[in-house]
């Protein structure tokens, strides 16, 4: 899932401290069960926040709500009869919900209440591992189902590199060096032929903004259009 | 002959390699670099200009190799994947070789974190084995990258770094199969100080065939002192310094230590001169390039064979 993390509060009081009215809208998806965006975050933040403001004796109203996912249009239509009542909007959701939502109120200024840090897994509750980077050339096919591009502090493709330190990576003894990893899981599984050979280049197709429409699927104005 | 070098050359008629190293400096006092090289000047066939090393700002070391062929030295152009992008890279291999650049070093790179901008974005856009494939096709195919056609293709000769003592131990002649099929043409191992392992390293690249196929220069770093040994030992990456060396220095005792140190490193050259497959020696005097002309003698390396 796409995990984030809340920003420091001082930086969310500070792209505030103009604005009277806020509403500030958690996302009741991956932020939520990362415990970063969800129902309860936005109270905690809503609470901080008025404090704060009391005591700088620039008091602030606040509104609190939770739709299932900002990154759909169907859950941001809730908030089409609300927002005109505020002057300014916090999203908690991840970077993607933040600019949907500031999209479909393009006339309301819309700041980040948390900072995104990537996708990840659930080791245990409030621990969570980036295992992806999204760059559209998957090979975990070749690499023991370890990915290089995220665990390898460099990236490589033919690993690993001189720095492997019994195991761990040279940036930190306590991260796992990836491609002594995939040496020992490839050589487990008697594989260890597709590192061998050269890998060459990649070709980056994550530069561009990128637009996914699945096979058997139209952009809506050329479903129109045919 | 690849690229006419002075280092191939000498390699190629049979003499065993002795090679420097220099690091630019953290300013534009040119003055540094060319008082540093007065002291490898005759005493090496060619020097290794690092690249922005341990992820530190330093003069751009295409700059500092130009600076070295000045004064009459041959450089070695260190470039690491760290910094720039392929596009990059490409172009400042033309512009190296266009100045009379012949030597190559490909490298990953330490990573940003630890030099001067730890957080500075990391490229690695391609990375070492891949580099070294991009050089040889610049050179071997004229062709860019990409594939597109060169206009005057950079005869470069293309060498690489091996770490024998890394993790896995038995990963390591397999990653220099690698960089060897990728195409280079000359190694610079990691500091030795485990003979031992060493040793069978390159027993494996014999075996595979790979000391025929590339020479191998075996890198030698003397010991100044032991706060370096235990540092090497401890804090360095990849590093293998086994505790008799330390113990060694430990008891070469008060203001010996330093001799001690180039002691054990001649006797290394001295082994490394019959060993099958070493071509050479890449002598890391890291900031003691004054103590190179001494430490050449002592190694029995003098004279240095002037080639065509």
């Amino acid at each position: 899932m796409i995990v984030a993390k809340r920003k420091p509060f001082e930086e969310i009081k500070e792209m505030i401290k103009d604005y009277k009215k806020v509403l500030n809208v958690g996302c009741g998806t991956c932020v939520a069960v990362c415990l970063a965006g969800g129902e309860k975050e936005v109270a905690v933040l809503n609470a901080e926040i008025d404090m704060a403001r009391k005591l700088d004796n620039n008091p602030i109203e606040l509104g609190a709500q939770t739709v299932e996912r900002q990154c759909d249009h169907e859950y941001l239509e809730e908030l089409d009869g609300i927002v005109k009542d505020y002057d300014a909007i916090i999203s908690m959701a991840c970077g993607v919900g933040i600019q949907f939502l500031a999209e479909r109120f393009p006339d309301i200024p819309v700041f980040p209440g948390v900072d995104t840090t990537g996708m990840s897994a659930n080791q245990a509750v409030g621990w969570y591992e980036e295992r992806c980077r999204s760059c559209g050339k998957c090979v975990l096919g070749m690499t023991a189902a370890i990915c290089p591009v995220t665990m390898c502090a460099k990236g490589l493709y033919n690993g690993p590199c001189g720095g492997t330190n019994r195991g761990s990576c040279e940036i930190d003894s306590d991260q796992p060096c990836a491609w002594f990893r995939i040496y020992e899981r490839l050589e487990r599984q008697g594989r260890l032929d597709n590192i061998k050979v050269y890998t060459a280049p990649v070709e980056w197709n994550d530069q561009v903004p990128r637009t996914l429409i699945q096979p058997g699927y139209k952009k809506p104005e050329k479903a129109e259009e045919s | 002959m690849k690229s006419g070098s002075n280092l191939e050359k000498v390699l190629k008629a049979g003499h065993f390699a002795f090679t420097g190293e220099l690091g630019p400096p953290r300013g534009c006092d040119v003055e540094e670099v060319r008082e540093k090289a007065q002291h490898l000047k005759g005493n090496v066939d060619s020097v290794n200009i690092t690249d922005n090393q341990t992820a530190m700002v330093r003069m751009s070391s295409w700059a500092a190799s130009l600076l070295l062929l000045q004064e009459g030295l041959e450089p070695n152009f260190q470039m690491v994947c760290r910094d720039r992008n392929r596009l990059a890279m490409q172009a400042d291999i033309l512009g190296a070789y266009a100045h009379g650049i012949k030597n190559m070093l490909c490298l990953s790179g330490d990573h940003q974190m630890f030099g001067d901008h730890p957080l500075a974005k990391g490229v690695f856009d391609i990375d070492s084995i891949q580099l070294i494939n991009m050089v040889k096709t610049m050179r071997d195919e004229g062709t860019f990258q990409s594939g597109a056609e060169l206009h005057g293709a950079p005869k470069m000769f293309i060498g690489a770094a091996s770490n024998p003592f890394a993790d896995p131990f038995e990963w390591r002649v397999h990653r220099l199969a690698k960089k060897v099929n990728a195409g280079c043409d000359f190694i610079q191992t990691q500091c030795i100080y485990n003979m031992e392992k060493f040793r069978e390293f390159i027993k494996q690249a014999n075996d595979m065939g790979l000391t025929e196929k590339t020479y191998i220069l075996a890198g030698v770093t003397p010991m100044k002192s032991v706060g370096m040994a235990k540092y090497m030992k401890n804090k360095v990456p990849g590093m293998d310094v086994p505790d008799e060396i330390i113990k060694r220095l430990q008891g070469a005792g008060k203001g010996k230590v330093a001799d001690e140190g180039i002691k054990f490193a001649c006797e290394q050259v001295e082994e490394f001169k019959e060993m099958k497959g070493v071509h050479g020696v890449h002598m890391m005097a890291i900031e003691w390039e004054h103590m190179v002309p001494e430490i050449a003698e002592r190694a029995k390396v003098l004279p240095r064979p002037v080639m065509d």
